[in-house]
């Protein structure tokens, strides 16, 4: 069951006026513009023990993506493709009021959201996580840590989850007809990537839009937008959060800032994941 | 119909009802969006002297200072009672509002109040951010110690007792009994035989399932008389209206 | 080798409709009622095709635990479940991770609309049962409990109509089937409050080009209208005898 979540972190009202307040002179409480993302690094195999791992700071906001993956019979209706799994994980050192437990709606909605991100633009090549058609695929574990809650969680996770998938190498492995032997010791090929994906949040403040909200910020906000996209410009994925609204007109704003907005990450992301062995394939 | 026929029409959530005017009251019913009032249930919208009224059409009851409530006592604690009141908030009746003084230290409440009695009385005090208060003091509150109640959806209660408290009055005048009709939808009855009480309660249920019949009252008066077979009222209602 | 796999079969076909006879900017039929259920304080049933959705709500109540309720507000408890012989294969009866996800954003949804000051310290739950899952229950659901918060007399700013706009085989279609939710390449749920003009229920899973995003949101605004011109009609056939009062 859903419900109304108590007010867990109220910001006091005069501090709302203070944020106000400075939007209404053109700038931000962190003296950002309205459209610039939060200072940001991403920094692969920060888990040796992961297949793949990236560890993501946006601002004050630190997320720890890994990559492990195990074989598996394939889905009936798609015998020729692997598969992946998302998870995203509030954990309570990240913040004041996470709890120990399983994932709250707010996690899983985290990991729902970033698994569409992912597989509608088909930036994992499924086919090649195929190891005998109809009897053995890869299944590969895409597990995000929130480890620090300072705001916009979502993008953080995204970039933290390709960055990982980059990083990440499948076993070593030997197929002889339906025969399949697996070096877990060895290194074997990459996970096969077709290109990056991002996520944007922008959140709507009174009449003010916000790219990457941090974290008081998003709380007093009226509602946030996630747009996922490829470095085209194609929109692989939306979520609405919140309990706010928008007009159709404010859609269309927020999707061409958000839009304006994925350059800086895919710039980002590329620093670290075009390497000579890296093989971006775009 | 004694007094001249008003307007209603029937609202929606959402529906556009009018423009801002200079002195439109607050009301949970009628919401603003840029210089426009939208209504925000199910209601009938009214124009009473400059104001617009929405009288929902379904919903709980909701407390307001002055309602005469029939409340249902639900726990008896130290120097009260908690009561239901059929409404989102469970309502207190302080010990001292019944007896007149102080409660004693040590005395014990199921005395005058036990679990399960009913009350009739006044909502004293609400203001959402604390229970609804309610008092026994005034002519006639107090526990319910004879007669029946029945429970009505509490948006009925202005139809239960009509405009100029015309159909209570129809209600009691032509069976003879004594009728209460609580804001929170509860009604009491007291009848002398058994065969008014039973009409009274049909009669009650029938206004609650077709509120806004045209010439319900007359349609009850004229069932209630064909059903107890005399066209004047008995003696003992005449007694008590 | 193994062909078990089932070929995308065509959805736009040779004279521009789609499999189920529909033209791309046609909903399927449906139907409404309001009040259906005796114990709840609102119920509805909305079906849009073969999905069917019932919802009730109850309330606003108290709230227990009492903790949980907050003071300046009503505390909205939805649940979004699909009973398990909803679907083709019987669905586990307990939570799924997707049913957590459109519990919260059909709470989200409906706390836009509904004015939750006017109840602080209370609840108001609303149960959604999908009793036929065929594309497009979350919608439905949502549809459902905004009849069913209005049929239990609580304020609210407005109704909530909602459809999904798609992408199949290149063309935008309204209110997507089963098959164009399996195997078209764009399903965009998107709910609004109509009088309003306020978009209350937003998600993408699929692909859009930006272009056609905006054209998916004008195609849905048109269904939206048209369910919400339904939702009235349902409620006023309700309570059609109030109409003339006196």
């Amino acid at each position: 069951m859903s419900l109304t979540p108590s007010n867990y972190n109220i910001v006091p009202l005069i501090k709302r006026e203070g944020i106000l307040s400075v939007l209404e002179k053109g700038s931000r409480i962190d003296g950002r513009k309205f459209t610039d993302f939060r200072s940001l690094s991403i920094t692969q195999g920060y888990a040796k023990k992961a297949e793949g791992s990236a560890m993501v700071r946006l601002g004050d906001t630190a997320v720890l993506a890994g990559v492990k993956m195990k074989e598996d019979v394939p889905f009936p209706d798609t015998p020729d493709q692997g598969n992946f799994i998302v998870n995203v994980e509030l954990l309570p050192l990240a913040y004041e009021t996470f709890e120990p437990g399983p994932p709250d709606e707010n996690a899983v909605e985290l990991s729902r959201v970033v698994d569409r991100g992912l597989r509608d633009s088909k930036a994992i090549d499924l086919k090649r996580l195929c190891l005998v058609p109809g009897k053995k695929v890869w299944t590969i574990w895409i597990d995000i840590d929130v480890l620090d809650y300072g705001g916009n969680v979502l993008d953080a996770s995204m970039l933290a989850a390709v960055a990982a998938l980059y990083d990440a190498f499948l076993p070593k492995v030997e197929i002889n007809g339906e025969e399949v032997k697996i070096i877990k010791e060895e290194k074997g090929e990459r996970v096969p990537m077709n290109y990056p994906v991002v996520s944007v949040t922008v959140a709507k403040l009174d009449k003010f839009f916000l790219v990457d909200p941090e974290l008081e910020e998003e709380t007093i906000a009226d509602t946030r937008l996630s747009i996922s996209y490829l470095e085209d410009g194609r929109i692989v994925g939306i979520q609405k959060f919140g309990s706010g609204t928008l007009t159709t007109q404010e859609l269309d704003a927020v999707e061409s800032i958000a839009r304006a907005s994925t350059s800086r990450l895919f710039e980002e992301l590329k620093k670290v994941i075009t390497r000579p062995e890296g093989g971006v394939t775009q | 119909m004694t007094e001249k026929d008003k307007i209603r029409t029937l609202v929606l959530p959402g529906d556009l009802v009018g423009e801002v005017g200079e002195q439109q009251a607050w009301s949970p019913y009628i919401i603003r969006n840029g210089n426009k009032l939208y209504s925000t249930v199910i209601g009938l919208l009214e124009q009473r002297d400059n104001q617009l009224v929405i009288l929902p059409l379904e919903g709980v009851y909701y407390p307001r200072p002055g309602d005469l409530v029939i409340g249902l006592i639900e726990d008896v604690e130290l120097y009260g009672w908690t009561v239901d009141i059929v409404s989102p908030y469970k309502a207190y009746l302080q010990g001292s509002s019944l007896l007149g003084r102080p409660v004693n230290a040590g005395e014990d409440l199921r005395r005058y109040l036990n679990v399960g009695d009913y009350i009739m009385a006044k909502v004293d005090s609400f203001d959402r951010s604390s229970s609804p208060m309610l008092s026994v003091k005034g002519k006639g509150l107090g526990r319910i110690s004879k007669g029946k109640v029945v429970d009505v959806s509490p948006v009925r209660t202005p139809r239960l007792i009509g405009r100029n408290r015309s159909m209570v009055e129809t209600l009691s005048g032509e069976t003879g009994c004594e009728v209460l009709v609580g804001q929170n939808g509860r009604v009491w009855m007291n009848c002398v035989k058994k065969e008014s009480e039973e009409l009274l309660v049909e009669m009650i249920y029938l206004i609650e399932r077709e509120p806004y019949t045209k010439g319900l009252t007359e349609k009850v008066k004229s069932l209630i008389r064909e059903r107890l077979g005399v066209n004047v009222a008995s003696p003992e209602a005449q007694a008590n209206t | 080798m193994l062909t078990l796999q089932v070929q995308k079969p065509k959805l736009i076909l040779e004279d521009g409709r789609r499999t189920d006879g529909r033209r791309p900017d046609e909903m399927r039929p449906i139907k409404m009622e309001v009040g259906i259920l005796k114990n709840a304080n609102g119920s509805a049933i909305v079906e849009m095709g073969k999905t069917k959705v019932l919802t009730a709500v109850y309330g606003p109540r108290e709230m227990h635990p009492r903790h949980l309720a907050l003071p300046d507000r009503t505390v909205m408890r939805v649940r979004y479940h699909m009973t398990p012989f909803s679907t083709d294969d019987r669905k586990n009866p307990s939570l799924s991770r997707r049913e957590i996800e459109i519990s919260k954003v059909i709470r989200e949804a409906l706390e836009a609309a509904v004015l939750a000051e006017t109840f602080p310290r209370t609840t108001i739950d609303v149960f959604s049962e999908v009793l036929q899952a065929d594309a497009g229950t979350r919608l439905v659901a949502l549809m459902s409990a905004s009849l069913a918060v209005a049929d239990a007399g609580i304020p609210m700013r407005d109704l909530i109509a909602g459809v999904a706009v798609g992408k199949a085989d290149g063309t935008l279609v309204l209110d997507l089937n089963e098959e164009e939710d399996m195997w078209g390449e764009a399903d965009m749920p998107i709910a609004m409050m109509p009088s309003l003009s306020q978009v209350t229920l937003l998600q993408l899973n699929g692909n859009f080009t930006p272009e056609e995003f905006r054209a998916a949101i004008q195609l849905a605004s048109k269904g939206i209208e048209e369910l919400y011109k339904l939702q009235k009609e349902t409620l006023t056939s309700k309570y059609s005898a109030y109409k003339e009062v006196n």
